[in-house]
């Protein structure tokens, strides 16, 4: 097994999801087969290699420090499932 | 022909000379999707009083002579995942459904400077993850050619609306294959620019080093000029280029003698259908009596494209989904306990669909803590190699040829259920994206079912004019482009 | 058991830049919620960051001024986690290759010189201020101000190498000064644009390996880091001493009770998931522009103070004190600029004026008095006008109205007298007046001069020139034994 329910559960609560029992279930199979076929890549020999971060060796893009007019506050809080007054609201913090 | 069926200079000549106005086109082209979208399914908002409004503006602009280039008042289709201003932009997910930007992406921008119509936001898989479009939280796209068919994904939806007239030519994205497989599946033509070609500013991220823009369009010149009025740099996206634009359409010269094209043998292989195998290689045939040299080349790296590809891919994914936790947009699910923790997990449970919560789980893993190294980083090793095969290729072809999908394309459903399977589906796009090359699919021929076979172009980067020129040429000596579905 | 604390700081400096980190949205602290944001910094679908180069450039400064090695290639990374202050589900910072390594600055604690090492510094966006309905533990709802996300915040991270709360706290004033000095911050602790965090352990005296640490934080003053600090050390050596472990955690500082809290139980161990930020691509800082950086700097403090006793002859200590605080340094230069000697207005400077301003918590921007009005002063006394003593007097005065020191005395009438004939009469109305010290004094009590000196004083209201005084009374009383 390369992954197990437990481990399947743990991240999907650091990527905050809820999985449900037959979620967690599918989920590990499907996972487990293909972190499986991942291995493959243990065949490369990658000393030395530089990682990709990027297709183009660019540095530098800059900005200027120009203040440009924000969002009026009725469009940044257009969107929002909850608010009250001009501030996004969410329910308790603490568990 | 009805004006919808025709293709972007007909149309822009016709409107010169005053035989047609954009409202005309605009009326043909929802006269089109009145008639057969029921069945096809490739939009997922469309508003005709909306377009109608852009027409008549375009046809204000043509009289008083401003504005005039060849895209003023053409009708162009916008997959769901490019921000449009006051507009429902949903990515093909539930998790934001009701989401209404209050602003435009760059290259939407970029094509309403031009004069453009914006028909309505088109189809796609759920986040751009998928090749089918049947991941879609709307329900799939169906194939023109062929209705119990996948249309290809991620671009399912923009794909499907060219080939069956119902726009005249729209954009899409492309981070594994999702512009090319459906250009090839609905036998339109479709390019993948080179990394950084266009501004990702506005586009919905699905993987960051990997997304870019592209058209598609009827034919090869129809996406050059499409290509051309979006490309440039961006000041807005750090990782676009400063590189000057070229007039792609000054590639389309029919001529190719002396181009060398490179067929990669890796891309031939056991397993795949034949009958695609051998399209390809008769397109191939057509460039050298044309005048191209066909040689063979080997990009020994091939084989572990989608390992690389579904690891950095998802790892990129986790992070860029993160943002969509009810908090500020989109959809909220409140739960019991009444707690912020449950409301995340309430909200992204029923918000995104099985195959986006397996990929941000791949993707949360791989970059784990313990399991970096091994996954994410190594990947991002072997794209360097995977990168080095193609320089390698490169120095002794102008242009690569291969199929598109190692298979015709399948029935809706077949595969929905077998991830893996579906991801190896994807081995022969997934290179490009992986190297940050431009790629293009232009068709050329039919199956036995009546079904499109691509074939996908590569260049070097930023070599978009070979890719046209040698396209072009192939378009012109056939007669696949002139081929329509019949719906 | 004899002890040792480790300690290592870290600390976060909001950047004066007029824009934020990765957008065009203003920095100003106050404004109404949610009125600084556009789609970048409020995490929309599709927003892609862009890097303010002001704020490169005050790195670039930081790294100068703290002798740092700036790297070739410095690259943000993505540090993901959930929080509704953190609208993109992921902070930008910086993680395996900082913006630069290795500095140092210098603490000097009661004569003793200390040099701390300074790991790394680098560059991150700021989140968002959260508000609770109110008690934070029985809240049933928060509230979200998204215009701080986004601010730019340099992170400074010290080596291990300080040892007590005083040190912890002496490099902390440094490093305010060396930062307001540079010009990248306003040093505010009180409002959040200079944090910072603690990382402390204990371990045997004479052994290698450290202990097991715990971080503080929510500790807003040069005062509070120090007592936070000298409560963790004090309670981590108990623990060891009773033979219990010290647990690795996050402990807050709890001001109002005096001690450290510990929120194990209350936090979970987060894992980051650092990755290159996709979206940015390095930083690459070239010599050029190392170089006009550096033509372009600040005098540093520790370069001034320096140059304070070289040039003006001034005591170390003195230099020091005054070089603590660039805008009094400035003003104390200026004041010498307009005519006052160096040494006159050092010690005015920190007898009388930083008495004044301290009374009040004020800081030498918000002085009442100006550069040239002191050296006005100064001049007066310089001139016979007025005492030393009246001149005291007419400070505090001009301390509050912010009026003159020539009109001040002119209108209270406060003129030295120093006329001979003046002050003689007056003294020989202190001899009469007072006929039996006189004859103590002339029978040898040579201590009541100093009686007679106060009585002409009194009859002046002070305002006699005590010089002239001085002899005239000499004179007057030499005249008498004989």
């Amino acid at each position: 097994m390369k992954i197990t329910r437990k481990e399947v559960e743990y991240v999907a609560h650091l990527a905050r999801l809820k999985l449900s029992a037959e979620d967690a279930e599918n989920f590990t199979v499907r996972l487990d087969q293909i972190l499986t076929y991942f291995e493959k890549l243990k065949e490369l020999d990658t000393t030395g290699v530089e990682p990709t971060s990027h297709s183009m060796p660019m540095v530098n893009a800059f900005r200027e420090d120009q203040v440009i007019p924000s969002l009026p506050v009725e469009d940044a809080l257009s969107n929002a499932p909850d608010k009250e007054g001009n501030f996004f609201k969410v329910p308790r913090i603490i568990e | 022909m009805r004006l919808c069926e025709l293709a972007i200079p007909e149309l822009s000549t016709m409107l010169a000379k005053g035989e047609c106005s954009s409202v005309d086109i605009t009326r043909s082209v929802y006269e089109r999707i009145r008639e057969v979208d029921d069945k096809i399914h490739a939009y997922l908002w469309s508003n005709e009083e909306y377009a109608l409004s852009q027409a008549g503006e375009a046809d204000r602009l043509r009289k008083a002579g401003e504005k005039l280039n060849p895209l003023l008042g053409i009708p162009v289709g916008l997959k769901d995942i490019f921000l449009t201003k006051g507009v429902p932009t949903t990515c093909g997910s539930k998790i934001l459904e009701k989401f209404v930007p209050p602003f435009d992406s760059t290259v939407v921008s970029r094509l309403k400077e031009k004069g453009v119509v914006i028909t309505g936001k088109l189809n796609m898989d759920e986040f751009a993850m998928g090749s089918t479009t049947e991941g879609s939280a709307f329900g799939p796209t169906r194939n023109p050619w062929g209705l119990e068919y996948i249309p290809g994904g991620s671009s399912g939806g923009s794909a499907a609306a060219v080939s069956s007239d119902m726009c005249i030519a729209s954009l899409g994205t492309d981070t594994g294959g999702s512009i090319r497989q459906p250009a090839a599946c609905c036998g339109v033509a479709g390019i993948k620019p080179t990394y950084g070609r266009v501004s990702r500013f506005g586009i919905i991220a699905y993987a960051s080093s990997l997304d870019q823009v592209g058209p598609f369009g009827k034919n090869v010149r129809d996406a050059a000029i499409m290509l051309e009025a979006i490309a440039g740099f961006d000041p807005k996206d750090s990782t676009s280029v400063k590189i000057d634009v070229p007039k792609y359409t000054d590639s389309l010269t029919g001529e190719v003698k002396g181009l060398k094209i490179g067929l990669p043998r890796e891309y031939f292989v056991e397993g795949m259908d034949k009958e695609v195998a051998d399209t390809v290689k008769a397109a191939a045939r057509t460039l050298e009596k044309l005048g191209a040299q066909v040689i063979e080349v080997s990009l020994p790296h091939t084989e572990y494209c989608i390992a690389t590809y579904y690891i950095i891919a998802p790892s990129e994914a986790s992070s860029n989904l993160a943002r969509y936790d009810g908090v500020r947009y989109g959809l909220r699910v409140d739960a019991q306990p009444n707690s912020l923790l449950s409301m995340y997990k309430a909200t992204r449970d029923r918000g995104f669909s099985a195959e986006v919560r397996r990929r941000i789980i791949i993707g949360t893993y791989t970059l784990s803590a313990g399991y970096y190294d091994a996954y994410y980083l190594k990947a991002q090793k072997v794209r360097t190699l995977i990168r080095k095969d193609f320089e390698e290729a490169f120095k002794k072809c102008d242009v690569l040829i291969t199929p598109v999908l190692p298979t015709h394309p399948y029935k809706l459903g077949t595969k929905i259920n077998d991830p893996l399977e579906m991801y190896l589906s994807d081995i022969f796009t997934v290179s490009c994206n992986l190297a940050g090359l431009p790629g293009m699919v232009i068709p050329c021929g039919f199956n036995k079912d009546n079904l499109p076979v691509g074939m996908q172009l590569l260049a070097s980067h930023f070599q978009e004019q070979k890719i046209f020129q040698t396209a072009y040429a192939y378009e012109q000596n056939t007669e696949w482009h002139k081929r329509k579905p019949k719906i | 058991m004899e002890y040792e604390a480790v300690i290592g700081l870290e600390v976060h400096a909001q950047l004066l830049t007029d824009s934020k980190l990765f957008c065009s949205c203003s920095t100003k602290f106050g404004a109404e919620p949610n009125t600084q944001t556009c789609p970048v910094c409020l995490g929309m679908p599709g927003v892609l960051p862009v890097l303010n180069k002001k704020a490169v450039e005050f790195a670039i400064r930081a790294a100068l001024a703290m002798n740092c090695r700036i790297e070739d290639r410095s690259v943000f990374a993505r540090k993901n986690y959930f929080y509704p202050d953190l609208p993109k589900g992921y902070q930008i910072s910086m993680y395996e290759r900082p913006f630069c390594v290795k500095g140092w600055l210098d603490i000097d604690l009661n004569g003793a010189k200390k040099r701390i090492g300074i790991t790394r510094i680098h560059m991150e966006d700021d989140a968002g201020k959260l508000i609770h309905a109110g008690d934070f533990a029985q809240a049933q709802s928060s509230y979200v101000d998204l215009n701080r996300t986004g601010v730019p915040l340099l992170e400074i991270v010290s080596e291990p190498d300080i040892r007590s709360p005083e040190e912890a706290s002496e490099y902390m004033r440094q490093l305010r000064n060396i930062l307001v000095y540079i010009g990248v911050c306003d040093g505010n602790m009180q409002e959040g644009s200079l944090r910072c965090d603690a990382n402390v352990s204990v371990r045997p005296r004479g052994r290698e390996k450290f202990g097991t640490r715990a971080e503080l934080k929510n500790m807003n003053s040069f005062r509070n880091i120090q007592r936070a600090i000298a409560y963790e050390i004090e309670r981590q050596v108990k623990v060891c001493d009773s033979g219990g472990e010290v647990i690795q955690e996050t402990r807050l500082w709890d001001d109002a009770a005096g001690k450290t809290i510990g929120m194990r139980g209350k936090e979970e161990a987060h894992d980051y998931r650092y990755f290159p930020d996709p979206d940015l691509i390095p930083i690459a800082v070239d010599a050029a522009w190392v170089t006009q950086v550096k033509d372009n700097l600040p005098e540093l403090p520790g370069r001034k103070k320096d140059r304070f006793v070289k040039d003006y002859g001034i005591p170390e200590y003195d230099a020091a004190l005054l070089t603590q605080d660039k805008l009094l340094a400035d003003y104390f230069e200026t004041v010498i600029k307009e005519g006052a000697p160096a040494k006159w207005v050092s010690n005015w400077i920190m007898t009388e004026l930083l008495r004044e301003l301290n009374a009040e918590e004020k800081s030498a921007s918000e002085c009442p008095i100006t550069p040239g009005q002191l050296a006005a002063l100064h001049r007066l006394i310089e001139k016979g006008t007025i005492s030393h003593k009246i001149a005291k007097g007419v400070f505090t005065e001009m301390y509050k109205t912010g009026r003159d020191a020539e009109d001040l005395v002119k209108a209270q009438g406060l003129m030295q007298v120093s006329d001979d004939s003046e002050i003689n009469k007056m003294i020989d109305d202190a001899v009469s007046e007072n006929p039996k010290q006189l004859e103590q004094f002339l029978a040898g009590k040579d201590k009541l001069f100093g009686f007679f000196v106060g009585q002409v004083m009194k009859k002046s209201s002070g305002k006699a020139n005590p010089g002239l005084v001085n002899k005239l009374l000499a004179q007057k009383l030499d005249q008498l034994k004989k």
